[in-house]
């Protein structure tokens, strides 16, 4: 289901995260949602849509409003540019409900949330169910300066907040943050991959069971170089353009397609490929190893092609 | 107009009985003349008007019986009712899906009003007025899910998404076709399915579980399971089976017309907003053989079905040692016809 | 003895692929008489899995519990029966770090029994490492009555708590570590089947 919603505050957080607030027209509730969970939102331009998805940063027992965060990417597809120079107060907005990849195990004796960057927006909602749920937790943020760290806008202070600005020499130790936590204890991270991979090796070198690491690696599609694909049940070429996901190109010629996190971890748009001469560009979180070899599968959402024919099961 | 409810029994004299409105609603499960399973799921709500598909939560005249038929049980076995602690959260989303659902589908039986989180709830057939602080757990006499799930009709699951999978964590199971909540409560969604058989082998249940993990928080769904059980009893469970299983030998061909019943559960599936569960209500409704062959399709219909079922199960949904003597008297019902298409009777 | 092989199952049967040392980490280890020689073997693998293990031994026999002691444990605890080892294993549990190695060995009852109480206490299942030995016999609910007998080595048996005589399923809860037993003469009471000896 699509909300038709309206742009009601703009807040610039740093030089490159603007905050955005979204209300109904009509000043109707919104569906409320859980910690953690995303919109996917739609910013038309010309006769293409791209559809990004952005984690929830307001209260999601909330259905006043919903918030994001985003952060301008000028090497992006345009869609951050597209929120950051197209968008005013007052502007129509079409949002997508509220959907949960990344949820809180409610049954952890102890949450450790780790935010790298933007990576902090996921948690912010999740502070809230938290605090609501009276649940030990304790939150790590961190940042390069204190002039990037957008999250220190957002973020409340308390004892169980820490954050790390590493130009102030105050980097994180994720040894010290994971060693001699309680049984029972989940962690999750939200950031760059290089983040991600730091606190699985660590948790993994202190024995933690792989089931209480979690995290989301959500990024919008990057661009490339145009490709074309053809889809099987019609025979029809598709043309991607060099801003443009393989997804959205789909979704431009009327192609059906299934998706939902538009970040290449949910596995909805998940399409088999009938023929590859080429390599597959997989950008995604999904598909294995060995799958993302075989070319035998492509994730729409975040995956590209070079090569001289791709042939879609469509 | 005003719904009337029985006043009948689904244990003892067993005084159950279906109007006419009520038959001719029933939800039949079989769309052709054979069975197998299949992940048979459609939209919900939706479907004609007058049908128990129309609203989310159905109500209709075996409502209160049913609600007293509960509270029996409760008394009996308090652990037919649970709840691991991190499902509260859940108990709450589904309180305010059930209350919302009905106080707008059936007006004159429930009202809801709300002014933030001071809701004040209002059940004219059960005689129920409450004002309560919504996520308040101390101002509700009993947890949220046991609050709304002894008002509302069918058993509920509610279900925990973590590591790809479904888990068992809540519910309130007192009509259940012979399974047993305080055994699977806990178990994740393979576990609890693991009598079930040949399913897994045809991959069922790993499409079921692909399909339920990606249920959204605006969308509903339904699909429709039967058995067959002896006397229209709804705590068909294993902790009472040594009470109620003699009953199962006590059919003849003089009294399996009104002896046997189809028992049919219509299962739905919600995406729940706060925490993220999934809440699977599963509503049962009983109609006995002689009432569902007055629909000369439904007669047609469940002869062949029950004639030419699998025997691997006929005996896993319990009812092999019956099989002749029912598909005998149901033979009468089968002139050799076609069916139409579709669950519904005709004219 | 060597570790039981058991025939395949439906899902909810647990298996039991055997320990493996998962090196000097802090260790919880749990075994009965019949565990205590793959705790032994365990070591034969790597010595180091003892530098920092709490082995708990279930079972009057000194002469085990010399051999257990034998391989530098940092401590071993003795209890008679699982009922006498359940408050000392639940609070070794509740005061463990995450990275904790939880082995067990030994019956299916003092497996599931544990297995149980630290999946309370967050320890996900995969993190649980178990090995079978010695008897099979099985720890059983009576789903009328809730209650367990314990080292049932027939089928159908006769429920310790309520006198009905029971059939086994392989259906198992992990949450209660225990298999269900329903009543097998149900429909025609008093027409009980022969009993048999039940096998792996």
């Amino acid at each position: 289901m699509k909300l038709a919603l309206k742009v009601t505050e703009i807040e610039q957080l740093s030089p490159l995260v603007k905050r955005f607030r979204f209300e109904d027209p009509k000043g109707a509730s919104l569906p409320v949602f859980s910690g953690g969970a995303h919109i996917t939102v739609e910013m038309p331009e010309g006769d293409t849509i791209r559809r990004n998805s952005y984690s929830l940063i307001s209260d999601p027992y909330d259905g006043s409003g919903y918030e994001i965060a985003v952060r301008r990417e000028d090497r992006g597809r345009g869609g951050s540019l597209y929120m950051h120079r197209k968008l005013s107060e007052g502007d129509d907005i079409t949002v997508s409900t509220p959907a949960n990849l990344f949820q809180l195990d409610l049954r952890a004796r102890k949450h450790v949330l780790i935010g790298g960057g933007i990576g902090i927006t996921p948690f912010l909602s999740q502070l809230k169910q938290l605090d609501m749920e009276q649940k030990p937790f304790e939150l790590h943020y961190a940042a390069r300066s204190r002039e990037e760290a957008a999250g220190l806008k957002l973020l409340p202070k308390a004892a169980h907040i820490h954050v790390h600005l590493s130009e102030e020499g105050a980097r994180m130790d994720l040894g010290a943050i994971l060693d001699g936590q309680p049984m029972g204890t989940h962690v999750y991270t939200c950031g760059p991959e290089g983040l991600i991979a730091a606190v699985a090796d660590q948790a993994a070198r202190l024995g933690w069971p792989k089931s209480t690491v979690h995290s989301e690696a959500f990024t919008a599609p990057p661009p490339g170089e145009p490709f074309d694909v053809v889809i099987a049940s019609t025979g029809q070429t598709v043309t991607v353009k060099a801003d443009q996901s393989l997804l959205e190109a789909l979704e431009a010629a009327k192609v059906e397609i299934n998706y939902s996190c538009r970040g290449g971890v949910c596995g909805r748009c998940r399409t088999k490929v009938i023929a590859c001469e080429g390599r597959i560009l997989h950008n995604d979180h999904w598909l294995s190893i060995e799958e993302r070899a075989a070319q035998k599968d492509i994730m729409p959402c975040m995956s590209r092609f070079k090569g001289t024919r791709l042939e879609l099961d469509l | 107009m005003t719904m009337q409810f029985n006043d009948e029994t689904f244990r003892g004299d067993y005084t159950y009985h279906n109007s006419q409105k009520a038959i001719r609603r029933f939800p039949f499960p079989f769309d052709q003349d054979a069975y197998m399973y299949s992940v048979n799921i459609e939209q919900h709500p939706g479907g004609p008007e007058g049908s128990p598909f129309e609203v989310m939560f159905d109500v209709d005249e075996h409502y209160v019986a049913e609600m007293k038929d509960r509270e029996i049980t409760l008394a009996e076995d308090p652990l037919r009712c649970q709840s691991l602690p991190h499902m509260e959260l859940a108990g709450w989303d589904l309180l305010e899906l059930i209350m919302v659902s009905k106080a707008r589908d059936y007006p004159e039986l429930f009202t809801l009003h709300r002014d933030g989180n001071d809701w004040h709830w209002i059940n004219k057939p059960l005689g129920i007025e409450k004002k309560f602080t919504f996520l308040d757990p101390t101002t509700l006499p009993c947890g949220p899910m046991e609050y709304i799930t002894r008002q509302t009709q069918g058993d509920f699951a509610l279900l925990h998404e973590r590591d790809g999978n479904l888990w068992m964590d809540a519910g309130m199971v007192t009509s259940q076709a012979d399974w047993s909540l305080d055994f699977d409560v806990g178990m994740n969604f393979f576990e609890w399915h693991a009598p079930v058989p040949k399913a897994r082998k045809m991959g069922v249940f790993d499409k079921a579980l692909k399909f339920l993990l990606s249920v959204g928080q605006d969308q509903s769904y339904r699909r429709l399971n039967w058995t067959l059980t002896v006397n229209p009893r709804l705590d068909t469970s294993p902790e009472t089976y040594h009470k109620w299983g003699p009953e199962k030998r006590s059919v003849t061909p003089e009294n399996v017309g009104r002896k046997q019943f189809l028992r049919v559960e219509l299962q739905t599936f919600f995406r729940l907003p706060r925490s993220n569960a999934l809440a699977f209500p599963i509503r049962c409704y009983l109609a006995n053989l002689e009432d569902l062959a007055g629909q000369p399709k439904w007669g047609r219909r469940l002869h062949r079905v029950l004639r030419d079922i699998d025997p691997t199960l006929a005996e896993y949904k319990g009812f092999a040692v019956n099989q002749e003597m029912i598909v005998d008297y149901l033979s009468q019902f089968d002139d050799g016809a076609p069916t139409s298409p579709g669950i519904f009777p005709d004219g | 003895m060597p570790k039981t092989e058991f025939s395949p199952s439906i899902e909810s049967r647990p298996t039991y692929p055997g320990l493996t040392s998962q090196g000097s980490a802090p260790a919880i280890m749990v075994a009965d008489a019949a565990g205590a020689e793959a705790l032994v073997d365990l070591v034969a693998t790597d010595a180091s899995v003892m530098d920092h293990a709490h082995v708990v031994l279930i079972a009057k026999a000194p002469e085990l519990a010399a051999k257990l002691t034998a391989l530098t444990p940092k401590a071993l605890h003795e209890a008679p029966d699982l009922d006498a080892a359940t408050p000392l294993v639940t609070q070794i549990l509740d005061t463990a770090k995450m990275g904790t190695q939880l082995y067990l060995a030994g019956s299916e009852g003092v497996i599931g029994h544990v297995s149980a109480l630290a999946f309370a206490r967050g320890l996900p299942m995969e993190a649980i490492q178990s090995e079978h030995r010695g008897s099979i016999a099985r720890r059983m609910q009576c789903v009328h009555c809730k209650g367990i007998t314990e080292d049932v080595t027939t089928d159908p048996f006769v429920c310790a708590h309520c006198d009905l005589t029971l059939f086994m399923r392989d259906h198992f809860s992990r949450r209660l570590g225990v298999f269900q037993a329903v009543c097998v003469d149900a429909e025609t009471p008093g027409v009980v089947p022969a009993t048999e000896e039940i096998r792996p």
